[in-house]
């Protein structure tokens, strides 16, 4: 058994008393992530509260899909926990929906629309069950819902990159958690995969859902999210997105290399002024 | 041609070898690891050797545990060596399985000096002699019927890989197509992906005798990616791959015992035959499938630059 730093969780009666109430979505105590023994999350305490959407936001190799992965233990953890609605997440899977980035699958693989979407109700299905009708059923109304219906037979690799990020998102859908994981899904999608998106978010937090969203556009934080981890291996700030989303703190997170953003920026507004005159 | 009722059972054990090699085999090509499936079949050696040493007898239930475990290992010392050790998977893939192939080869020589074990017959199997070991002896329609060994082991192999795949063929299937999501919906990708080591191992153990350890590379890979050539639904996929793997077998048989004929030499081995029958079918239809062959790519893209 791994010892756990941080504060105990048992009292002298030996019964352990849960440190986060149950309405809290997802908790994470001390969390450190290494990849041969180099630290990727140092020490990451979060709190996440109920229905919100939540940006995970950071410069590459900053860990955010580390941060998803190590809270739904697919990567390992050097230390620390992550406790779901209350209890560890091995317990609460069946709470927990997670969109994993597009490029982690095969495209070509032998499948259609319509059974990648079953596969998010495989885990309440269980063992040695087949897939029956009322499945596919729940499934077509997944994609109903993201809007790609009439594609439920086609061979996935003949979908658009938007409509394989709605297949994903349908199937997190068809999962019906509490708690969604989303790797970057708004990565390398057209426009209006992207309202479809935004629109479904909002649906699942007016249904009390949240969502942890991976997210790369710092334009549109704003705009789609109302909280916002700032993340660069450690935590830099969390919270409500517009106390947290400051140019200040933006600068801490990524660096130096924002401010080498601004420098170019205002070397090439330079250059146009001198032309100009 | 002569056909003997001696041809009837080699065609039938060579198919039960092809299926019970191509259902494993779809799932490893579609996981991308063709080679683990070349790498188990010859790593599996020293756990053959291994098992018959230990008790002394070519009774196959030792050899069949010694082999699924040493198969297993294979997998695991794979995984380790490239995890470890700043080392590519296809590299670490080769050195697991080369060195204990040699262990193995080793082993047999060693053990071969006390008893009938060839290693000759490991490489390239000898499928024409199968129907002489006869296990089990029974009436049918009032004619005698004698059941070759191999082809009562390699049935119970065909029956149970189909049976694994038949029960867990959403386990497999996810954990194949997405194995994060399979372990965050509580289905171990991990046990997923030994389970179908130890399935190629123990098929490979079972093919063995009958085909040889290079034909069952064939078998496991070639059926399998051909048939990933005809559809997009991976049960199709496996029915397809099991017929294309009978299919060499029985092309493979009477090619083996014609076409040498026809250049003035004398009949070949089946298993070679079969292999290359297997080549042949997934030439024709690397070239001719409607949906992934190389003449509908062409077309299809002659007409949509017509249609733009």
């Amino acid at each position: 058994m791994r010892i756990e730093s941080g504060r105990p969780a048992t009292v002298s009666s030996g019964r352990k008393i849960p440190t986060h109430p149950p309405t809290v979505p997802l908790a994470i105590d001390d969390l450190t992530v290494a990849y041969h023994s180099k630290p990727v999350l140092w020490d990451v305490d979060l709190d996440i509260p109920e229905g919100k959407l939540v940006a995970i936001v950071g410069p590459n190799g900053a860990g955010k899909s580390t941060l998803i992965k190590a809270c739904l233990d697919l990567v390992p953890k050097a230390s620390g926990r992550v406790m779901v609605y209350g209890k560890p997440y091995a317990r609460q899977r069946s709470l927990v929906g997670y969109v994993p980035q597009r490029e982690s699958v095969d495209w070509d693989y032998p499948i259609s629309a319509l059974d990648v979407v079953a596969m998010g109700l495989y885990g309440r299905i269980g063992l040695f069950h087949p897939v029956r009708r009322s499945h596919k059923d729940a499934a077509m109304q997944a994609l109903e819902h993201v809007g790609i219906a009439h594609l439920a037979k086609r061979q996935i690799s003949q979908l658009s990159g938007g409509q394989q990020q709605r297949v994903f998102l349908a199937r997190a859908l068809a999962q019906d958690a509490q708690l969604y994981f989303m790797d970057e899904p708004f990565a390398a999608v057209d426009a209006a995969t992207e309202a479809a998106i935004v629109s479904l978010l909002h649906e699942l937090k007016e249904q009390g859902k949240t969502c942890l969203v991976v997210h790369h556009d710092l334009a549109t934080v704003s705009q789609y999210f109302d909280w916002v981890v700032l993340l660069n291996m450690r935590v830099v700030a969390a919270g409500p997105t517009e106390e947290v989303f400051t140019r200040e703190r933006l600068k801490e997170t990524y660096g130096g290399r924002l401010a080498l953003l601004d420098e170019a920026g205002n070397a090439l507004h330079g250059i146009s002024a001198i032309k100009q005159s | 041609m002569i056909w003997l009722p001696f041809d009837t059972w080699i065609v039938i054990i060579g198919a039960l070898c092809a299926v019970a090699c191509a259902l494993p085999g779809c799932f490893l090509v579609l996981r991308k690891m063709s080679m683990m499936g070349d790498a188990i079949s010859h790593a599996v050696l020293p756990g053959l050797a291994i098992g018959f040493l230990l008790t002394g007898s070519r009774s196959s239930l030792p050899m069949f545990i010694g082999a699924a475990v040493v198969g297993v290992l294979t997998a695991i010392f794979t995984q380790w060596i490239s995890r470890f050790g700043r080392v590519d998977r296809g590299a670490a893939m080769g050195i697991v399985f080369t060195s204990l192939f040699a262990l193995g080869l080793l082993l047999i020589v060693q053990a071969s000096d006390q008893v009938d074990l060839d290693p000759g017959c490991v490489l390239y199997g000898a499928v024409e002699l199968t129907p002489l070991d006869v296990i089990h002896t029974f009436h049918f329609v009032g004619s005698e019927i004698e059941v070759p060994r191999a082809a009562v082991s390699l049935g119970v192999v065909v029956l149970l890989n189909s049976l694994l795949i038949l029960l867990l063929f959403k386990e497999f299937n996810l954990s194949s197509f997405d194995p994060s999501l399979a372990t965050t919906v509580g289905i171990n990708a991990t046990v997923m992906h030994y389970l179908l080591m130890a399935m190629v191992a123990i098929t490979t153990v079972a093919s063995f005798e009958a085909v040889g350890s290079i034909i069952v590379i064939a078998m496991l890979v070639v059926p399998a990616s051909a048939a990933y050539l005809l559809t997009d639904r991976l049960s199709v996929m496996l029915g397809l791959s099991a017929v294309i793997g009978i299919l060499s077998a029985g092309l493979g048989h009477l090619g083996a015992i014609t076409v040498p004929l026809w250049f003035g030499f004398e009949s070949t081995t089946t298993s070679g035959m079969m292999a290359c029958a297997a080549g042949f079918l997934f030439a024709l239809i690397w070239v001719f499938s409607p949906r992934y062959g190389l003449l509908a790519r062409k077309f299809r893209r002659k007409g949509k630059v017509e249609n733009e």
